[in-house]
């Protein structure tokens, strides 16, 4: 990071008296709390599929993610930061995922890692697969692939590193007045139910039943003149 | 095990008249049998004809003729072709008896028909959904159910091809999801069920233990283990009842990666589902490609040229080697030994996931094999990789995990003993691969009924006897260094030649009928029971997925030993969920 440079850090708008000058640094609040922030990234210990394979040999010897200073995992999500969502989420995992999510503390990121976490993958059409976990949970970062390379997965962490960076404190969400609210969590019925749509899925079944109400007395009607 | 003269299974004809016939469909193999007398039939052919082996249960549905089929495919343990069982029953209220007091084996897998076709199994002991939820509408493999982003039979969709539309799925759908509810459903009044049969299901294994134990005042606790639990190699769950530390109870869930496999492999063509079944078991994609192929190829009757076959087997010892790396890595983790060991263990999986890459652009999800042959020959500089391998590193790597962790103190005392599965047992709960091998069955596919060109090399099916977590442990290490021998002999005496047979092609002819292809995968028996009707898609398409049937004996296995026990038990079952679920 540029900015962080000992040259910049004293070349601020402010006028350092020349005795302190090379033992004070001015810089803004966003810049030195947003630069601790990035480099200790800690990600939720937390496979879903065959992404979680490529995100453990990111972690190992070879690739190294503690490079960049995100190799504490952590399976609680009391104690995580990050949620990478590495692999296909089904309907079946989906209150978990959505319960993991509410209990991690805020500041808190999303990675969707690879093409079903972005958007179904290969399965999209699968009954009990969700096509996208952007579709319940706010992502910050999306990566492409199936699998996506551990190089690839670098490269989204890096991504989100950059996306810290910028952060500015009146616009984040999480320092704002009042807490965050909880993501609904779904419920397993017939078929997922998101509580948001609650009355549209009531809406449109009721209309369903009217619909084929309507089609069996038309078959009647239909019975009855022959 | 029986070890009389086998009698031909036609004796089956001749013992039970009318009840049992050939199946005389155009390319089908095996005998129907009257559902109504099957576990007779099945008794008798587990204690008399010696197929004490049940491989896979599977259900069809014919709706065009208003059937279903449950399909079993049984073997023996001595080696040898298999017996085919079918039995059939009206669509509606299906139902044929259950076979868990023959096999027990056939639990988990009756339990997943039942789930994904509604066939009720008469007499199961705890028929509950296995892979989606209680509550789920409708039974989603048989031919009329529809999924939300349902459009059309089979690929490919006429609105892409030829034309090439391009639209989302989630435009058409209300819910902006492939989301769809029965007509007329109301989910402000709806109460889920939740794991209401799950822990019924329970607190029957409870009172049964609570009966025995007597009046003893003591409470049980019951603990819920995943799905986000890190040693539970995914999201797997289970739920432990739990007298003091003790396990008495044990009932995995699974279906938490439940990613339709069959439903997606129904709609796809022959060739399209080569590259789901990489998705299958993700740290041995090469093996799978391999039983799917086999499969196909029978259907088919064609055979890949010679170099192909050699090409076939090196990728699949490779991955067998890098699969029981991690399976090492990974177990070791379990035990505690925080991964260390599983670093060791990456190292020389990444060597091997390099030559995946080059030879075939990928290296997790290699989708390699094509029918009649693999899809692209060596690179320049890669045989001589392999050779390095095979010949220098592999060997020495090999010894050194050996060193290091077989006689450590921790692992002996975590493993030896714990979690003991018998060879009966093994047999019965159909077991398969190192499990099996583990309990001191000697049965390896590659060996009892050798595909491709396994029968060529000279190598041991690795066997040890005690059964127990340390065993399953130890036999990984010997499959590797055999492993090391059938890739050393193969890399010295691969031909050179073509590696397809014909003219590649994206849309191969595959005439109607049925067959199941299976190979030794590293996790055991991996089959694929296909159906084709001479359409461009398969009309079924099934797996028989050793990690999940692997699942079913690990009640048993947990029953009595000490809850820190569970892990180390699961991770010498070595489970993808990706394969448990599909």
């Amino acid at each position: 990071m540029s900015d962080m440079k000992k040259e910049n850090l004293n070349n601020t708008k402010y006028d350092i008296p020349p005795e302190l000058q090379g033992q004070v640094s001015i810089t803004t609040l966003d810049k030195i709390y947003n630069w601790g922030r990035k480099a200790s990234v800690w990600p939720m210990m937390f496979g879903l599929a065959c992404c979680a394979i490529e995100m453990i040999c990111a972690a190992a010897s070879r690739y190294d993610t503690a490079r960049f200073g995100m190799e504490i995992m952590r399976p609680s999500p009391r104690q995580t930061d990050l949620m990478i969502v590495s692999g296909t989420v089904t309907k079946k995992m989906l209150p978990t995922i959505v319960r993991l999510y509410n209990q991690m503390p805020e500041p808190k990121y999303v990675l969707a890692m690879g093409a079903c976490a972005s958007g179904g993958g290969p399965f999209k059409e699968g009954y009990n697969v969700v096509s996208g976990v952007d579709k319940y949970l706010p992502v910050d970062v999306y990566i492409p692939g199936c699998p996506p390379t551990p190089q690839a997965m670098l490269h989204g962490m890096i991504t989100l590193q950059r996306k810290i960076e910028a952060e500015h404190f009146p616009d984040s969400r999480w320092y704002s007045k009042g807490s965050l609210e909880a993501v609904p969590i779904p419920v397993l019925g017939p078929d997922i139910m998101d509580p948001r749509q609650f009355e549209l899925i009531k809406e449109q079944s009721l209309a369903r039943l009217a619909e084929q109400e309507e089609n069996a007395s038309q078959v009647d009607s239909v019975e009855q003149k022959a | 095990m029986t070890e009389q003269v086998l009698a031909p299974s036609s004796e089956l004809l001749t013992r039970f008249p009318e009840v049992v016939t050939a199946d005389t469909r155009k390319s089908y193999e095996g005998y129907l049998v009257d559902r109504a007398r099957l576990v007779e039939v099945a008794t008798y052919a587990r204690d008399q004809l010696g197929y004490d082996y049940l491989s896979s249960v599977t259900g069809v549905d014919y709706m065009p003729d208003g059937l279903m089929e449950v399909v079993y495919h049984l073997y023996k343990t001595t080696g040898g072709p298999g017996l085919v069982l079918k039995t059939q029953t009206p669509r509606e209220n299906a139902e044929v008896p259950s076979l868990v007091s023959v096999y027990p084996g056939a639990d988990f897998q009756e339990r997943e028909t039942w789930d994904l076709l509604g066939i009720r199994f008469e007499g199961h002991p705890d028929l509950r959904r296995i892979l989606l939820w209680e509550g789920f509408d409708g039974y989603p493999l048989r031919k009329d159910w529809k999924e939300a982003y349902y459009e059309e039979d089979g690929k490919p969709f006429k609105s892409r091809w030829p034309d090439a539309h391009v639209h989302r799925a989630e435009d058409k759908n209300p819910y902006q999801k492939n989301n769809s509810y029965p007509a007329g459903f109301n989910p402000e009044t709806y109460t889920p069920e939740g794991d209401a049969a799950l822990y019924a299901s329970l607190n029957r294994t409870k009172a049964v233990y609570e009966a025995k134990a007597g009046d003893m005042d003591s409470d049980l606790i019951v603990v819920n283990m995943g799905p986000q639990h890190p040693s539970t190699h995914g999201v797997f769950r289970f739920v432990v009842a739990l007298d003091g530390e003790t396990i008495v109870g044990l009932k995995p869930v699974v279906g938490y990666l439940h990613r339709n496999h069959e439903k997606i492999g129904e709609r796809n063509t022959f060739l399209m589902n080569m590259p789901y079944t990489d998705r299958l078991d993700y740290l041995s994609s090469l093996s799978n490609n391999f039983g799917y192929a086999l499969a196909v190829e029978k259907l088919m009757g064609i055979k890949p040229p010679e170099r192909a076959e050699y090409l076939r087997v090196i990728m699949a010892e490779f991955t067998r080697i890098s699969n029981h790396l991690f399976a090492i890595g990974s177990f070791l983790n379990d035990l505690g030994a925080m991964f260390t060991p599983m670093l060791y263990a990456l190292v020389e999986r990444e060597l091997i996931l390099d030559i995946f890459e080059a030879v075939t652009g990928s290296r997790m999800m290699c989708n390699y094999f094509r029918f009649g042959g693999v899809a692209r020959d060596l690179p320049e500089g890669i045989y001589e990789k392999m050779r390095e391998l095979a010949f220098e590193r592999l060997p020495k790597q090999i010894d050194e995990i050996d060193h290091f962790l077989s006689n450590n103190e921790i692992v002996r005392s975590r493993a030896q003993g714990v979690g003991i599965l018998t060879p009966e047992q093994a047999i019965a709960f159909s077991a398969a691969g190192p499990m099996l091998r583990g309990s001191g069955v000697p049965y390896d596919v590659r060996r009892a009924d050798p595909y491709s060109i396994y029968e060529r090399f000279d190598f041991e099916v690795a066997v040890r006897y005690h059964g127990d977590v340390y065993d399953r442990f130890m036999i990984r290490i010997d499959e590797i260094r055999q492993s090391i021998r059938i890739l050393q002999q193969a890399l010295r005496d691969i031909p050179q030649g073509s590696i397809q047979e014909g003219k590649p092609q994206y849309q191969v002819r595959v005439p109607a009928g049925e067959a199941y292809g299976r190979v030794e995968g590293p996790k055991g028996e991996l089959g694929f029971y296909v159906i084709s009707n001479g359409k461009p898609n398969p009309w079924r398409y099934h797996v028989r997925a050793p990690s999940f049937i692997n699942l079913t004996a690990y009640e048993m296995m947990c029953t009595g030993n000490k809850i820190a026990d569970t892990v180390a038990i699961l991770g010498s079952i070595d489970i993808v969920l990706g394969e448990t679920d599909r």
